[in-house]
């Protein structure tokens, strides 16, 4: 598949095998501005397409992260509720939240590429 | 329609993030960030615009009876240049607003009302007027506030305006050369972050130079509404419309402190003073979390039982403390500090302990002259 995927409430995705570990984008970043916290799921949890899995906290509110597929959650970054800037790193330099074991990984098919999602952001 | 401020377009120059606040679109932030500009104004000096607050004055023979009708506290022995805390209030005891009112003249009062409450307390103020009463909005005036522990030094050094004598919760009225020209403002020692430092009222016309003046000095940087909100909250002080309402009387809120032995005649005397007598149900406390996470208005306080005894109505990060905290509502025998408790937080039972207010020392100066 190659290159990471984009969704429109942006979570950005990079797709390993049957895996699927998300995070955040630079834009979620910086419309969020400082972050003090991520809540993470527990190892286990069954999560569903565009349910939320973990919860962003920043100075001045909370945000839901939003799984982009169906499946259960095999790993999260320990490391980031105490290290919250953590989510600024490329995804798989420590910038993801949770790795997501995809039940249908082809829901992933209608997400947008980088190039897609940098014209999304502009008419938004 | 969104209003805007005269600053409006300084905001945007300094790449303020704007967003709609009480109806006005307003900064919250700046490129510094919520928490260094937090850290500023606690080591430094912020400048805050706060011109969508409403001034208004209030003039005629009985003005100090007049606000001993309409709040709890006392004005008739305040001197003229003396500011006070209190809030209005309604027929149930409830609050209609908090607000500071200053006595400028024996029949004068200068007044700052929160925003979002504008148009309401102008109209209750309007409709409570005895004949010899005249009310004057203000609309014309900006309000800047310039706090943190450089803000005296920034006043004497941009504006050549020596405010050593002013104590806390004073205001005097003067001159100063802004720009070239001279410019009457109001200055008062007060503010929201519980540093020391001014509300400045300036006519809309010299705002924009004042404003560029006061950061011209390398002390001073830009502050939005979200670091206001982060340090009012370390204070331990009350947002309208969150921790203070219409449903929420001055026991409950504990600001007892504003109400004047003298003053027993107010609007919803009947309701509070027995509250004061015999006490309350709940108590607004503050809350400091002691495991990671954030909670905020809405979560549920609960007891070592699971069971709800009140509710978060602020909350948020510490820039300070790097802790979470917030203030809301408890039963009272559980409103004692250090009393353990949960917050609820989508679902999650967060421990935490009822912390005194503020959580934090405030800075600002003696009231004495």
């Amino acid at each position: 598949m190659g290159g990471l995927k984009f969704t429109q409430d942006h979570e950005c995705i990079y797709v390993d095998g049957d895996i699927a570990w998300v995070g955040i984008t630079k834009y979620a970043q910086d419309a969020l501005g400082d972050l003090v916290f991520v809540e993470l799921p527990e190892i286990g949890k069954q999560v569903k397409k565009k349910e939320y899995f973990a919860v962003v906290e920043s100075v001045k509110t909370a945000a839901e992260v939003y799984s982009p597929v169906d499946g259960e959650v095999v790993e999260a970054n320990d490391n980031m509720p105490g290290d919250p800037e953590m989510i600024a790193k490329p995804l798989k330099e420590g910038g993801w939240i949770a790795k997501i074991k995809m039940s249908d990984a082809s829901q992933l098919d209608g997400l947008m590429n980088e190039a897609a999602y940098e014209d999304y952001l502009k008419t938004i | 329609m969104t209003q805007k401020t005269a600053l409006h377009d300084l905001h945007i120059d300094l790449g303020a993030k704007m967003g709609e606040f009480a109806g006005y679109d307003m900064p919250l932030y700046y490129p510094l960030g919520v928490i260094g500009e937090h850290e500023w104004v606690r080591n430094a000096c912020g400048l805050f615009d706060v011109s969508h607050m409403g001034q208004i004055v209030l003039e005629g023979a009985g003005a100090a009876q007049f606000w001993e009708r309409l709040t709890p506290s006392g004005f008739q022995q305040k001197a003229p240049g003396r500011a006070q805390y209190t809030v209005l209030m309604n027929e149930q005891g409830g609050i209609i607003d908090d607000l500071i009112i200053t006595r400028t003249a024996p029949d004068g009062f200068f007044t700052v009302i929160n925003a979002g409450c504008k148009e309401k307390d102008i109209a209750w103020i309007q409709s409570q007027l005895t004949p010899d009463l005249k009310l004057t909005r203000l609309d014309d005036r900006a309000l800047l506030a310039l706090q943190g522990v450089k803000a005296e030094s920034v006043m004497a050094q941009t504006l050549n305006l020596d405010l050593s004598a002013l104590p806390y919760m004073h205001m005097t009225e003067t001159k100063a050369v802004i720009d070239g020209k001279d410019v009457d403002l109001f200055i008062s020692r007060l503010g929201y972050t519980g540093e020391d430092g001014f509300e400045i009222s300036v006519p809309n016309a010299h705002a924009v130079a004042l404003a560029k003046a006061l950061l011209a000095h390398e002390a001073v940087k830009p502050i939005g509404l979200a670091a206001r909100d982060s340090l009012r909250l370390e204070m331990g002080y009350p947002l309208y419309g969150h921790d203070i309402h219409a449903q929420t009387s001055p026991v409950e809120a504990d600001i007892g402190w504003i109400m004047s032995k003298n003053n027993t005649g107010f609007i919803g005397a009947d309701i509070v003073l027995p509250q004061k007598e015999k006490g309350v149900a709940r108590k607004r406390i503050g809350v400091r979390l002691l495991e990671k996470g954030v909670a905020r208005e809405g979560a549920e306080i609960r007891n070592n039982r699971d069971e709800i005894v009140g509710a978060l109505t602020s909350g948020g990060f510490s820039p300070s403390l790097k802790e979470s905290i917030g203030q809301g509502y408890i039963q009272t025998d559980l409103a004692v500090p250090g009393q353990k408790i949960f917050v609820n937080v989508r679902g999650r039972n967060i421990m935490a302990e009822v912390a005194g207010l503020p959580f934090a020392p405030a800075k600002t100066k003696s009231m004495k002259k």
